[in-house]
């Protein structure tokens, strides 16, 4: 029997069932589609959170006092030293490597910020005016620091804070009091919303040396640094530990994290997510391929005759074994087919209803959806196959 | 053409041995026509099944057109039934999902014959057996006569030397079964070996060669 009579008869074979073949086809295609749709989901929320982290701003390097050690001792305690401070000194010297484009000292606390009359707790940001460019935070009105006055002491609100206080609308150049200090707004930030559990909406931002004033303090909390270019990176991180140490007699006692390093953290823990959820999905594959190997084998049974009449008719048990083979295969590939445009329509309602989600379903789990479904199909054909070819032509005539 | 030696066919049915050709020694000619006849479990079905290779013997030779058939594989066996053999059946075995074309068609695609091919020969069967009407009918839709002419179109289909035929009319009224008779005598006539088996003493009485069987024996051989 030739190949393409054998898949043309195997195909008649199937239409001729229709509920039969729509039942296991249906199965597949669920099989198939939920793979699909939960990969999508996986991936699109792995791209929703590198998206988010990319937007608190590219190239960044950020520098923490003190040493995550990983060998399990307290940082500095075999040699009876606490960690050093970073201080604005450090970071002076930082800004003086050739790699880095510009970096921001930082200092955060909360005080009390009263206005016109109101009250309330805030988050208070010491920095200088690359603060804003290297977050990627943009200003509504005004300016911040605008001509290198380092020491003024001017004050942006966060929008929330700048709509609380002034609900008209004209913060610039209020006075506002800062625990006991006393600042002029010099700019409100434009709405950002929340980022990485950080409501830049509710924050204000003064000068450094104001909040390390006003703090009690002459440590920073960290000094965010933006490279030139992408690729420097890793050579600006090796500058940045060797002046550090330099700087701090030979100790090696700050935290070089990149940003490159959280977002390729969250995008593996993301990727064993999706991996994790098609896994699941994949179980219902398996119970599709199951279901196909019980109808396969009610099949044998059912066409006893059939099988009798074409093996006397001078069909080897070879061709039986492939004609209910390649019937298994249409079953599964079918619903494979199905159950990938249901997975792309299921995906793309889902990017409907929730824009921000970038529900693509990962080219991968497409392939290898359709590819185990055909292969779980085949496999399930595999027992029913060998069965009817085996059968004995006089007994199966017979009906015995 | 046909030599059967020494062909034992034995079936066990729980304790119980059942010897359904007990050291058969049969020899046919090509184009003869010979009836088998016995009563039921006298073992002339399991002859005709020997014969048609679809059963293996137990101990014995076989030998069809010189060259022996009792030890080829499964799949050498599957060439010579389509090959060489025709079926008929008492209860037609047709297809139910296929149409009256598609069952005549079967023996044609087993062979790996090319659709283009397939499509003129089934046209010419249909036209000899009187179904062109009938062509896209099931089985279902077919009355007795019509289904058994579409199994003997099939059976005929791809010329083979030895037509068996097992109870051929035993589904059919009297009538009908005379018809489907004719139709075989008619192939006989045109050369192929025609091989009957009946418990019908009517019908055996017209071969020319009359066989009988008992308990797995041959108990006469009549020309």
């Amino acid at each position: 029997m030739k190949l393409q009579d054998i898949f043309l008869f195997s195909f008649k074979t199937v239409k001729s069932y229709p509920t039969r073949s729509f039942l296991i086809i249906l199965a597949m295609a669920l099989g198939v589609a939920a793979v699909v749709v939960l990969t999508a989901l996986g991936d699109g929320a792995r791209r929703f959170v590198i998206h988010r982290f990319s937007s608190i701003g590219t190239n960044l390097i950020i520098v923490l006092p003190g040493r995550a050690e990983t060998a399990g001792s307290f940082p500095g305690a075999s040699m009876g030293q606490t960690p050093r401070d970073l201080t604005l000194e450090d970071a002076r010297w930082l800004g003086q490597l050739h790699q880095i484009r510009r970096y921001a000292p930082l200092n955060v606390g909360t005080a009390e910020l009263a206005a016109v009359g109101r009250l309330r707790d805030v988050t208070i940001l010491g920095s200088t005016g690359d603060l804003l460019p290297i977050r990627h935070m943009e200003l509504a009105q005004g300016s911040f620091l605008a001509h290198g006055a380092q020491y003024s002491a001017q004050i942006v609100l966060g929008a929330e804070l700048a709509e609380e206080f002034f609900p008209e609308g004209n913060a610039i150049g209020q006075r506002v009091r800062l625990a006991d200090r006393r600042f002029i707004v010099s700019g409100v930030l434009a709405r950002q919303g929340e980022t990485m559990g950080f409501n830049s909406d509710e924050i204000v931002i003064i000068p450094i040396d104001h909040a390390q004033a006003l703090l009690d303090t002459t440590s920073l909390f960290r000094i965010l640094v933006e490279v030139r270019n992408r690729n420097d990176i890793s050579s600006a991180k090796q500058a940045i530990r060797e002046l550090m140490v330099q700087r701090h007699d030979g100790e090696e006692d700050v935290t070089i994290i990149t940003q490159d390093a959280v977002l390729a953290t969250f995008d593996r823990i993301f990727r064993a997510l999706t991996l994790g959820v098609a896994g699941i999905a994949a179980i219902s594959l398996a119970v599709a391929g199951i279901l196909i190997m019980n109808v396969m084998l009610v099949a044998v049974s059912q066409r006893t005759d059939e099988i009798g009449l074409l093996k006397a008719i001078g069909a080897p048990g070879s061709d039986i074994r492939r004609l209910f083979l390649t019937e298994a295969a249409w079953l599964s590939l079918t619903g494979a087919i199905f159950g990938f445009m249901l997975g792309h329509v299921g995906s793309l309602l889902i990017r409907l209803a929730y824009p921000q989600l970038p529900a693509w379903p990962p080219v991968w789990a497409s392939l290898a959806s359709i590819v185990i479904a055909l292969v779980t199909g085949i496999l399930a054909g595999l027992l029913p196959a060998a069965r009817a070819a085996r059968l004995d032509p006089v007994k199966a005539l017979s009906g015995r | 053409m046909i030599q059967l030696t020494a062909i034992t066919r034995i079936f066990h049915m729980g304790e119980q041995e059942i010897r359904a050709l007990d050291h058969i020694d049969l020899a046919i000619a090509s184009g003869e026509y010979v009836s088998i006849m016995g009563t039921s479990g006298s073992g002339k079905s399991t002859l005709l099944n020997v014969i048609g290779v679809l059963d293996r013997p137990d101990s014995g030779r076989y030998q069809l057109d010189g060259s022996d058939v009792t030890d080829l594989t499964e799949t050498e066996q599957a060439r010579v039934r389509r090959e060489k053999i025709g079926f008929v059946f008492q209860s037609f075995h047709l297809v139910p999902r296929l149409t009256a074309a598609e069952n005549i068609e079967l023996p044609l695609i087993l062979a790996g014959i090319p659709p283009a091919e397939r499509k003129i020969r089934i046209e010419k069967a249909l036209h000899a057996f009187d179904l062109s009407k009938r062509a896209q009918h099931r089985p279902a839709e077919l009355s007795g006569g019509q289904r058994q002419r579409v199994a003997i179109a099939r059976a005929t289909i791809l010329r083979p030397t030895a037509l068996l035929a097992d109870e051929p009319t035993g589904n059919l009224d009297h009538r009908t079964g005379v018809e489907v008779v004719a139709l075989l005598e008619e192939l006989h006539h045109a050369g192929t070996t025609l091989i009957v088996v009946t418990h019908d003493r009517e019908l055996g009485l017209r071969a020319h060669r009359r066989i009988a069987m008992r308990d797995g024996l041959i108990v006469a051989d009549e020309q």
